[in-house]
């Protein structure tokens, strides 16, 4: 047992460091996206916090290799094997004072920039624009205050990338189908919320990350410097899906962002005018149960999943169910309005009228239910108005 | 010593003459059915605490096989979710804490000059729940529907309003745990305010004895409000309250105000207790008293009180007011004094020691380094604007599994190999032992130092699925995670051979530098020791 001494006192202490040594010559090298330190970001309070970190990061590995030094030379000079005798010291009022307040000024060295930081972040007065972010199992939505624009925003990776069957893009789970646009060098304020469990709204490179509660409103911001593309992920746990929620914003420049933006509100206006000319019309069933596989497969599959059983004992089976077999306007108004305490979520907001009528006509034939129901716009307007 | 030493302690009569009287020990199962000796339910726990771990740790390997590529190969999402969930729980309320309990039962009355604990038939009934607790949960997971599947924080809503039926069964479980623990709480305290040996005054207790005096009151102060947590869940989902839910008048961020006001002095139920083992080895292995005993001593009394006062750093990121962030950083940080005082005294109890490197302090010494870089990364998680980007990511998770892992557990390794020649009266076998600490200490560094790397990167905790810049590095910390696993195997295969009574026999004392009193009576330890109370002078 003696005879190792040594050794193992230098495998105990080699290995951190070890480790750490790349880290440290990688930031020597670092720049932008850092595949194992924080990044500097697109913000000025990003460029901060990682100043901040990388000074904590420092004075903790002085730290560490000063304690660590001294009992690394303890294990070496002080060992039975050399011949040491133990002193007989075992306390000493100076030196205990000395290690108590020592650390004590280290750390209000630590807290001074810490708390100015954090103030500058909580600072979220005099906005120029504000975007609603609003969570729910599993996508964001996105809506711009004072402008009439607003949508849904799910994660564009297929499936068969996540089963393994296609390769994997160069954004696996970090694309969506519709990114958030903000405009750089003006103040953007993000108000936070969600419509079911707590999500959290992350986006490393501004610094952000604010819990989406259910009920309650959190507010955050970023002034984004360079026009760009940045990716984050929901950040806490809110359920099954919760890996694959990612947000993608997108930064343009300002007048960009407004041709963008009147683009957006030109094509929402055509969006509802197209859905009051639906009102009137008939699809086919063809063109229902093609435009309805799409819908469910996007919305719906993740519970229901793409079989429509379900997950037995959290997600009811649309296969074979009493609801969708029988009664037609439970089943419309269930994915209008939702099921209060559970996680069915109301797609009223979320959906077009064609939409909904495609998606519950696809429901009521696929998978051997075989109603031959057909459902049109018409239909869930009805049930939206409340006939 | 006589004969009998040779075999395991539990299994032996001590053959004092005037212990004769109590020296029959009950055979067969109702014996441990029955115990209410100390040694017996000590050894019920551990055993208990063991296989726990051996379960949880199953849990991780899933966890870990899944995590081992991009994409989902094994297991559903949310089966992935129930298994974070129940490894989680298992570790905390099924390994660290029973284990914790368990050396307790051992040795705190072997150090005081204590017969027994001061409850006996209370002991035996605070173990005997705890198989039942587990039964349950672990059974959830086979309903429909599965376990538990929000993870062990289990926030409102999603264990409320969207959680499955098997909630239930969760919260019940979690209601026997705490139970069990607040009854071993009462017990600890019982025992040591009034069975001390004459003369083994409040500052002659070993540290060990000090620090579960003091974890066991903060097991009373915080189980309650845990038990009141799962209730309001309970009441959530099944019973149309609304403590949580907002349409009601609720709030989901109270959740995380009431399990956080339990969940970080149990932070320090599961790290204080490992402090006072370390403070025994290190001493021993030093052949040096304890440097600045006393500081010891008020240090962990200062981290007890102000764990009451932190709880909300874990809750950065849920929208608080900017001067509750400042109040909870600066005293987060303030936690960082007297930890550091503590390592700074076994540092100093090294100093001008006379070392040596038995399998104990090989454990200590990786205790002190490893839970240190937990401990400064906890530092950089108290800062709340770098917290920002930490927060839910792997870097929180590299950090609590270097305080839990190569600090709670590896403590709990250090103890087991100091004392089982005491319990057992044969030394371990020390091929295996080494085996046992080389290949989990470097295994363990490869599992969980690359989460630092993931985590600073932007990769999230709870995750069944990465972005592919996370790819490398999880294959890594997969295969470290496989290699920890295997590793404890060893520790099974040696703690067998402990049981089947093979090994030298060893001495009273056992290590050369050893002081107190549990070192004073025979080899295996005596089924009942101190009947007569030993003066300490």
């Amino acid at each position: 047992m003696k005879r190792i001494t040594s050794h193992v006192a230098k495998g105990l202490f080699g290995l951190p460091f070890l480790l750490t040594s790349p880290l440290l010559l990688a930031e020597v090298a670092s720049g932008e996206g850092s595949s194992i330190n924080l990044r500097r970001g697109a913000t000025d309070i990003s460029g901060q916090v990682y100043d901040l970190h990388m000074l904590m990061f420092f004075i903790c590995i002085a730290i560490a290799v000063a304690v660590f030094g001294v009992m690394f030379a303890s294990m070496y000079l002080h060992r039975k094997s050399r011949g040491a005798k133990p002193a007989h010291f075992h306390e000493n009022v100076k030196v205990e004072i000395a290690w108590t307040v020592v650390p004590f000024i280290i750390l209000i060295v630590m807290a001074i920039p810490a708390a100015k930081t954090l103030i500058a972040m909580e600072d979220t007065s005099e906005p120029d624009l504000t975007v609603v972010v609003t969570g729910s199992q599993w996508k964001w939505h996105y809506r711009y205050m004072d402008r009439d624009v607003e949508f849904y925003s799910l994660m564009a990776t297929q499936r068969e990338q996540i089963e393994n069957k296609f390769e994997k893009g160069a954004n696996y789970l970090l694309e969506v189908d519709r990114p958030l646009v903000i405009p750089t060098g003006q103040k953007v304020r993000f108000l936070i919320t969600s419509d079911d469990v707590i999500h959290s709204w992350w986006v490393p490179d501004f610094a952000v990350k604010k819990d989406a509660n259910p009920g309650f409103i959190n507010e955050s911001w970023a002034k984004v410097n360079d026009p760009g593309i940045y990716r984050g992920q929901c950040a806490e746990l809110c359920g099954k899906d919760h890996g694959f929620m990612p947000v993608v914003v997108i930064a343009k420049e300002p007048a960009e962002f407004e041709a963008w933006m009147s683009a957006q509100e030109e094509a929402a206006r055509l969006a509802k005018e197209e859905e009051q000319r639906l009102l009137s019309m008939n699809m086919s069933m063809d063109e229902l149960m093609h435009e309805g596989k799409r819908v469910y497969n996007a919305t719906c599959a993740a519970c229901h999943m793409p079989n429509g059983e379900g997950l037995p004992g959290v997600f009811p089976a649309l296969k074979g169910s009493q609801m969708v077999l029988e009664d037609q306007a439970a089943h419309i108004d269930i994915v209008l309005n939702g099921k209060t305490g559970t996680a069915m979520q109301a797609f009223g907001k979320m959906l077009s009228l064609k939409d909904i009528a495609a998606v519950v006509t696809y429901e009521r034939n696929a998978w051997g239910n075989n109603t031959g129901d057909m459902v049109q716009a018409k239909d869930v307007n009805a049930v939206v108005n409340g006939n | 010593m006589s004969k009998a030493n040779e075999v395991i302690a539990p299994n032996v009569a001590a053959h004092h003459e005037d212990h004769d009287h109590h020296s029959h020990i009950p055979k067969g199962i109702t014996r441990w059915l029955f115990t209410t000796n100390h040694k017996d339910i000590g050894t019920l726990y551990l055993w208990f605490a063991f296989i726990m771990f051996l379960i949880g740790g199953a849990m991780a390997m899933v966890i870990r096989a899944e995590l081992f590529q991009p994409g989902l190969q094994i297991v559903e999402p949310n089966f992935f979710n129930q298994m974070t969930t129940v490894h989680g729980l298992i570790m905390v309320f099924g390994a660290v804490m029973p284990a914790f309990t368990g050396l307790a039962n051992w040795l705190i009355p072997m150090m005081i000059g204590a017969p027994d604990m001061a409850l006996p038939r209370m002991n035996n009934w605070s173990f005997w729940i705890l198989p039942g607790a587990f039964l349950i949960l672990l059974s959830s997971l086979f309903l429909e529907g599965g376990g538990p599947a929000f993870g062990w924080t289990f926030y409102a809503p999603l264990s409320t309003t969207y959680s499955g039926d098997s909630t239930a069964l969760f919260v019940f479980s979690v209601h026997i745990m705490g139970i069990s623990s607040i009854m071993g709480a009462i017990n600890v305290i019982v025992t040591i305010f009034n069975m001390r040996a004459p003369g083994m005054t409040w500052m002659k207790m070993p540290l060990f004895v000090w620090t579960w005096l003091i974890t066991a009151f903060l097991l009373i102060a915080v189980m309650p409000v845990l038990a009141g947590a799962v209730t309001m869940v309970l009441t959530d989902k099944f019973f149309g309250t609304s403590f949580f839910d907002a349409a009601g008048g609720g709030d989901p961020v109270m959740f995380q105000h009431i399990f956080w006001f339990f969940g970080h002095p149990e932070v320090y139920i599961m790290i204080l207790p490992a402090f006072g083992i370390i403070s025994q080895i290190v001493p021993t292995f030093s052949r040096k008293k304890l440097f600045g005993y006393a500081s010891m001593v008020y240090a962990t009394g200062s981290i007890a009180l102000l764990s009451f006062v932190v709880w909300a750093h874990h809750m950065f990121t849920t929208g608080m007011p900017v001067y509750m962030e400042m109040f909870f950083m600066f005293a987060t940080m303030l936690i960082s004094v007297p930890t550091g005082v503590k390592v700074f005294n076994w540092v100093a109890t090294m100093w001008r020691g006379s070392l040596t490197f038995e399998m104990p302090m090989m454990f200590a010494i990786a205790f002190i380094v490893l839970f240190t870089i937990g401990g400064l990364s906890g530092l950089m998680l108290a800062i709340v604007p770098v917290d920002f980007q930490y927060h839910d990511t792997y870097f929180v998770v590299a950090h609590f599994h270097y305080v839990l892992v190569t600090g709670a557990i590896f403590s709990i390794m250090a103890a087991v190999y100091y004392w089982l020649p005491k319990w057992t009266g044969k030394m371990y076998h020390t091929g295996l032992a080494k085996w046992h600490f080389w290949c989990s200490l470097v295994s363990v560094n490869v599992l969980f130092f690359p989460m630092h790397f993931v985590g600073l990167a932007g990769m999230p905790r709870r995750i069944p699925d990465y972005a592919l810049q996370f790819a490398d590095f999880n294959k890594w910390i997969s295969l470290g995670g496989f290699a920890f696993g295997l590793s404890q195997l060893i520790f099974l295969a040696l703690l067998i051979k402990a049981c089947k009574k093979q090994g030298e026999p060893v001495s009273s004392q056992v290590w050369e530098g050893a002081e107190g009193l549990e070192w004073e009576i025979p080899s295996p330890a005596p089924y009942h020791t101190f009947e007569t109370p030993p003066v300490v002078k």
